[in-house]
Formats: structure tokens, C-alpha cells, sequence
């Protein structure tokens, strides 16, 4: 065999230039398909959380006829543009809005639009930590603005079987009914609890059961929810207001918790 | 790491060799059940355990592997005498990397769903030990023909082992195959789905019993 330094280190970049050619060329020419793949892909998730999605559904189509977008700042206003740039909610990259302080990040709200044409739920991005890596899902909030109508997760990194249920639409249907307001009408969103029951009789309005050996991620989900429906309060306090939902600030309304 | 290939020298003399001559059939035929790169050498176990808790991603990960592990061969087999020795180990890995990336992209821009299932493994697949097992046994000294025949022998050899614990995991832990449920459609509403299949515990019970079977079948007796 060829022992020569020189042989070696010209052997060495001749072989790194083909193949770091081969991988720049497909990553190029595949990366209208993925960024294609990507956008449906959230689609997906905004409409999931809303409804049952069957495989032949036109995603696309259902999206355009049915979803309404803005953008909103911390203190709930509704924003046009930024820096002159019109502001679309699609566009707004929730894992780089993470990186700022909350008070300067950008929020989308989805409105999803019944067969009447009212908006029937608000979907919410939400984004926070797991145990490995980031975890991120759209949070659907029915017209009270107040009941979860439903939840998607993802996941970056979550350990399989464990925390990485949170994409499991066996987890994610707990959260479905829940409140995000308690009986005092505090915002407290849903915490899901340490341990597993399989008994959803056993916990609140504002619990859900928790993953056995997932406690870890499920913090994470508890941060992530709270956190985000906090920021997002003051545009659901607004939003509450035009719509003249009533909000659940007496507690007689609460007897039953 | 497979003995087999070192003490079989290959001495083509005879000008023209059958496209499937006996000795290359052998080379596909061998990893699939005395040979298996899962079973008997007991590589690859990780990915095994972690991707098949459902058919469909296994199934795509078993097409990956096969193609990595057919490409890498045929292109080390390729360069073989180009190589120098005392990096040899650094190119097989380069060849192997590239080729995952290749298939990591194209999965995420034609196969979305799966790649957010698969992206972790996929990757792994750069330290898939029977991927290298292979150029270093085989691909290093052997032609090009002879070698894309080998990768597949392995890639086919694992894939049948994953697809075979994918099979009963799906149906014993989801009670469905490929997704569909088998047992409603059968009539059975409530059957007892086992969260342990799901888990990859499950995996290692059937692989053993899969090895158990297979060996009490061959014969082979660990040394």
C-alpha cells in the first residue's frame, strides 16, 4: 500500500472535496422539496390540533379555506410589520422568537374558522424544553377561549417510549376538555401530574395524568404551556373582550371543582 | 467481527465467472441464515431495538441500511487499491457518512413523516458495526460485482431480522400491521395490546427467541 504523507493528505482531500461535493449537491437540490415538506408539515400540526386529520385530506386546501393568521406582540396587540417587512404568522420562526427575552418575541395566533365561517378555536404555538433538546406543539383553545379543545406535541430529542409519547395521540387526547383558568380564575394552564394512572377521573379540570419515566419531559410540558399561555394572556384577555365571552372571574361559575 | 471472509481467499483464475456462480450465490445466501450479521454476529442490535416498534419505519430503515451498505461496498470495493492502509478506516467512514447524509436528505424531502421517526437512527447508521464490518472484511480486498453481492446478502440478512421483530412488535404491541388494525378487522375489538412489545424490551425478547429458534435450526453453537 501507498505509505507516502503526501499520497495520504492528497488521497485525503481529493476524497473530501467529492464527497463534501456530493453532499452540498443534495442538499441544495432537495431543499425546496424539505422547506415544501416542512410548511405542510406545520399545517398539519395547527389543523391537527383542531381536528381529526384522516391521511386523505388535501392539508393544503382545508388550511387555506379554514385558517385565518395574525401576529401579536407580549402585550397582545396585533402586529403589522416589522422593520417595514409585512409580518406573516407563517413565517415567524417560533425556535428563533424563543432565543429573545418574551417581551420581544412575535407570537402567531391561528384562527380556525367553523363551516359557518366564526372563529371556532385560536391555536397557539407553544415552545420549551424537554430533558435532551427543545420541545415545541400548537395548543387549540375553543372559542371561550378558556377549554383546550387540542393538543400536538413534537419533540427534538425526547428519549423513544418514554418522554417521546408526547407525539402519541393517546397522550396528547388528555389534554382535550381541560381548562387553562382554575376555579379563582387564575391563569394556570394544565400541569400534567408525576406518575400514571390511566385514570382521568382522577385528577382536575387543570391536570392531566403524567408519563411514568418521562417526569422530566413532562416538567418540560408544564414550563412550556404555562409559560406560553401567560405570554399569550394578554391577546386572549383581548380577544375574550371582542368576542364578549364571559370571563371566569366569579367563582360561583366554579362550584364543581 | 465475521471470520468467514478472511479465511476464503479469492483466487479468480477462471477468465469468466457465472454472473450467480455457486461461490457468489453464497455470498448473498450466507448473511440471510448461518451468516446473519444480526443473529450470529450479533452486530447491528441497537438499531434493531430502537426503530422497530412499528413495521413501516422499519421498513424504510431496512431499505436505508441495504443501500448504504450495497454503495459503500461497491464504491471502497471500487477504490480499494487507491486507499492507503493507514487510513483506510477514516475513507470506509467518509464513504459510510456521505451516503447516510444522502439518505437522511432525501428522506426528509420525500419521506417526511418517517424521517421524523427515523433521523436519530438513520444517522446512526454511520456507526452501524455491520455497514463496516463489511468494507473491512470483504470490500477492501474483493471486486466490485463480488462486493455489491455481499452488501446485499448483509443489508438483506438484517433487514429480515428487523422485519421479522417489527412484525410481532406491531401486531403483539399495536395490534395492527403496517397500521392497519388486524384484529378489528378480524372481529376482535378489545384485543389485549402488550405495552411491553412497545417497549424495547420487547425487542429483546424476540430477537432472542428468534435466535434461539434459528440456532436450534442450524445448529450453530457459539465458540
Amino acid at each position: 500500500m501507498r505509505q507516502s504523507n503526501t499520497y495520504i493528505i492528497v488521497f485525503s482531500a481529493v476524497l473530501t472535496i467529492i464527497l463534501g461535493g456530493l453532499i452540498s449537491l443534495a442538499s441544495v437540490g432537495l431543499k425546496p422539496m424539505q422547506d415544501m415538506q416542512v410548511a405542510l408539515d406545520t399545517q398539519k400540526k395547527i389543523l391537527g390540533a383542531v381536528m381529526d386529520l384522516q391521511p386523505t385530506d388535501d392539508i393544503p386546501a382545508i388550511y387555506n379555506e379554514r385558517v385565518e393568521t395574525l401576529v401579536v406582540n407580549a402585550s397582545g396587540e396585533e402586529v403589522q410589520e416589522v422593520d417595514g417587512e409585512p409580518v406573516i404568522a407563517e413565517k415567524v420562526n417560533i425556535a428563533s422568537q424563543y432565543d429573545k427575552a418574551p417581551e420581544d418575541r412575535l407570537y402567531p395566533v391561528y384562527k380556525y374558522k367553523g363551516e359557518d365561517g366564526e372563529v371556532s378555536s385560536y391555536v397557539l404555538p407553544v415552545y420549551g424544553s424537554g430533558l435532551w433538546d427543545d420541545i415545541w406543539g400548537y395548543v387549540a383553545l375553543e372559542s371561550d377561549l378558556e377549554t383546550i379543545r387540542g393538543v400536538v406535541f413534537d419533540h427534538a430529542g425526547e428519549t423513544p417510549g418514554l418522554g417521546a409519547r408526547i407525539t402519541t395521540v393517546e397522550v396528547q387526547e388528555r389534554f382535550a376538555g381541560k381548562k387553562i383558568y382554575d376555579d379563582i380564575g387564575e391563569l394556570v394552564a394544565v400541569r400534567m401530574m408525576k406518575g400514571e394512572t390511566g385514570d382521568p377521573s382522577a385528577y382536575n379540570a387543570n391536570q392531566v395524568d403524567g408519563m411514568s419515566g418521562a417526569t422530566i419531559t413532562a416538567v418540560g410540558v408544564n414550563d412550556m404551556l404555562s409559560n406560553y399561555l401567560t405570554y399569550y394572556q394578554p391577546y386572549l384577555e383581548r380577544a375574550a373582550k371582542a368576542n364578549d365571552v364571559e370571563k371566569p372571574d366569579s367563582e360561583e361559575q366554579y362550584t364543581d371543582v | 467481527m465475521s471470520t468467514e471472509v478472511a479465511d476464503k481467499p479469492v483466487k479468480e483464475k477462471e477468465k469468466s465467472e457465472a454472473l450467480l456462480s455457486k461461490r457468489r450465490r453464497r455470498f448473498v445466501s450466507d448473511p440471510l441464515n448461518d451468516d446473519n450479521p444480526i443473529t450470529v454476529q450479533v452486530l447491528g442490535i441497537c438499531s434493531a431495538l430502537a426503530v422497530t416498534t412499528q413495521l413501516s419505519p422499519t421498513l424504510i430503515m431496512a431499505v436505508s441500511v441495504v443501500f448504504v451498505i450495497v454503495f459503500s461496498n461497491l464504491i471502497i470495493s471500487l477504490i480499494r487499491n487507491l486507499v492507503p492502509g493507514r487510513v483506510r478506516i477514516i475513507v470506509q467512514l467518509a464513504v459510510i457518512a456521505t451516503l447516510v447524509t444522502l439518505v437522511d436528505q432525501v428522506l426528509k424531502a420525500y419521506f417526511y413523516d418517517a424521517w421524523k421517526v427515523l433521523s436519530v437512527f438513520v444517522g446512526l447508521i454511520i456507526t452501524n458495526c455491520i455497514v463496516m464490518g463489511r468494507l473491512e472484511a470483504f470490500a477492501m480486498g474483493n471486486k466490485p460485482y463480488d462486493s455489491v453481492l455481499d452488501g446485499l446478502g448483509s443489508g438483506f440478512g438484517y433487514a429480515w431480522v428487523i422485519l421479522a421483530v417489527a412484525f410481532f412488535r406491531e401486531l403483539l404491541g399495536s395490534a395492527s400491521i403496517f397500521g392497519f388494525k388486524v384484529f378489528e378487522a378480524i372481529g376482535i375489538e378489545n384485543f389485549p395490546t402488550n405495552g411491553l412489545m412497545v417497549s424495547p424490551v420487547g425487542a429483546f425478547m424476540i430477537l432472542g427467541i428468534i435466535i434461539w429458534v434459528q440456532r436450534s435450526l442450524t445448529g450453530y453453537v457459539e465458540r
